[in-house]
């Protein structure tokens, strides 16, 4: 099912992100997903994520589609050219898998492979480019798909709490131009930041999800505030991980950090999206604790 | 080795905005230069009176023999909105650096031909891709400024304005975004989708 749908109903639209494991048997991951994020609108699967090698992000969504879940399919330039994309396009399409997301992709380099070729035939804008091809039943060459072409609700991503924020909203305007219809945001901290940034972002007339990833230690969101491009963590948010080392550890506080955000956020945008990192099992609590 | 061609003469045309300052590069000898079509497109800007003065000299890629050159020419180029270049990428972007605050275009695609580049350039890099992309992004080559060769923008993995590939590297379309704001051509950044034409290259070596 197309998560367009649901944004053009005016609905908040919920989405998390699964990893692939570094192996092909899923079952244990399935049954957790279909645990936990059931009642959610969509599952994104992530793709080679900070090019680290793992089952293809395809593969997943099939299996999670099978188990009755509704898939995100994450599709990054890093690993292949305009060919393999388009062919792994119209698999998804085969599949009866409906929503991509469309990325540019971490540099080799970053990864567990930094001698393998970074590809970037395309990126995240010619992708996109690419798919609308697609669905006006035409490939990249010219050249004419045999049959119905395929549909997709076609996604992309911006960092709103990016130190290069005026290259970021350019880049954010180019995709929708090239056809995104909806956008996942990295990690938001602060939700002033984000609020300020909607006030910019909302002249494309795309909807946008925030995006939330659950605080678990202090370790690790200085880390990523170091580290993570386009994220930023403010003092108060480390200070409050700092308060009560036992229910930190127990996971409260981070459930509860973020069940904020999205309640502050809510009434900026038009959805939200939750990386839980490993934390699948406290996305229910989460939302119930944001009123959703 | 390798070969520059002119843009065609619409592009040429449409890049210049009220009068032009010309510089040609006839610099060294491993580059195929144009020489004839260019000087009769040239010549026929100047009888339309959209020139402000020509300046024909060898290896601007050179950036300190630049300079002086240029300051000797410095009324004709205050006195043009435009600076068109007659040079492979790397005499573009050398040019583009200095005048940091003019429209500085490429006239020409530069293309790679089998054998051995010429001069070594010491700041900036050009990959020969055959349809250069300077017009778009302020004078500052995408392909080689920007780790992923990216040609329409800025990846989400810049911080504190570095390359996530390498923190010592400022990110490439940082700083395009910052020269086309300074130089007024922010509205490059809605061009339409871009798409690597890599067939370029079999293109040159025919
Ligand atoms: S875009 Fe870069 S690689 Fe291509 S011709 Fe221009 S300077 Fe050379
Ligand atoms: S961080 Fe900047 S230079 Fe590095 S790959 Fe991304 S856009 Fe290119």
């Amino acid at each position: 099912m197309k998560i367009t749908d649901r944004f053009s109903r005016g609905e908040f639209v919920v989405t998390a992100e699964v990893g692939p494991p570094k192996g092909f048997h899923v079952d244990e991951l399935v049954a957790e997903a279909k645990e936990y994020l059931s009642g959610i609108d969509a599952v994104n699967v992530t793709d080679n994520q900070s090019s680290v090698m793992r089952l293809s992000s395809l593969g997943f969504c099939k299996a999670l589609k099978d188990g009755g879940l509704n898939p995100i399919f994450q599709l990054t330039c890093r690993d292949r050219n305009r060919m393999a994309l388009e062919s792994d396009l119209l698999a998804a399409a085969l599949f009866g898998i409906d929503n991509v997301l469309c990325l540019t992709g971490d540099h080799t380099k970053l990864g567990d492979h930094p001698g393998a070729k970074p590809v970037f035939d395309l990126d995240s804008v010619s992708l996109l480019h690419t798919v609308c091809e697609l669905e006006r039943g035409f490939d990249l060459g010219g050249n004419e798909l045999v049959g119905e072409p395929p549909k997709f609700a076609k996604g992309a991503v911006v960092s709103p709490c990016s130190d290069s924020i005026d290259a970021q909203l350019a880049k954010m305007e180019r995709k929708v131009m090239a056809g995104a219809q909806y956008f996942q945001t990295q990690a938001v901290f602060d939700s002033e930041r984000f609020i300020s940034f909607m006030e910019k972002a909302k002249q494309f007339g795309v909807p946008v999800q925030v995006g939330v990833i659950i605080p678990k230690n202090v370790g690790m969101v200085r880390y990523m505030s170091q580290n993570v491009a386009g994220v930023y963590v403010p003092d108060a948010v480390i200070d409050e991980l700092k308060a009560d080392k036992e229910k930190t550890k127990a996971g409260i506080t981070g459930v509860e950090i973020a069940a904020r955000i999205i309640r502050e956020c809510k009434p900026y945008c038009q959805g939200v999206h939750i990386m839980a990192l490993g934390w699948e099992a406290k996305v229910p609590e989460i939302l119930k604790l944001a009123g959703l | 080795m390798l070969a520059t061609k002119l843009k065609s003469k619409e592009t040429i045309v449409s890049l210049i905005t009220g009068k032009a300052f010309i510089i040609n590069c006839h610099g060294c000898k491993e580059v195929g230069f144009p020489e004839k079509e260019a000087t009769e497109l040239q010549k026929e800007l100047a009888a339309e009176g959209r020139v402000t003065g020509i300046f024909t000299t060898d290896y601007i890629c050179n950036p300190e023999n630049m300079k002086l050159r240029l300051d000797l020419h410095k009324a004709e180029i205050d006195a043009a909105d435009t600076v068109l270049v007659f040079s492979c990428g790397v005499g573009v972007q050398t040019v583009s650096e200095y005048l940091e605050t003019k429209r500085v275009l490429a006239a020409c695609d530069t293309y790679a031909l089998p054998g051995g580049q010429g001069v070594t350039p010491l700041e900036y890099d050009c990959k020969q891709c055959g349809e250069c992309y300077l017009n778009l992004t302020g004078g500052i080559c995408p392909l080689t400024a920007c780790s992923k060769s990216l040609v329409n923008g800025q990846c989400g993995g810049a911080k504190d304005g570095k390359c996530e590939v390498d923190p010592n590297m400022e990110c490439g379309w940082e700083r395009i975004q910052r020269r086309l704001k300074m130089v007024g051509r922010l509205d490059a950044l809605k061009c339409p989708v871009q798409i690597r034409n890599y067939g370029n290259e079999v293109d040159a070596a025919e």
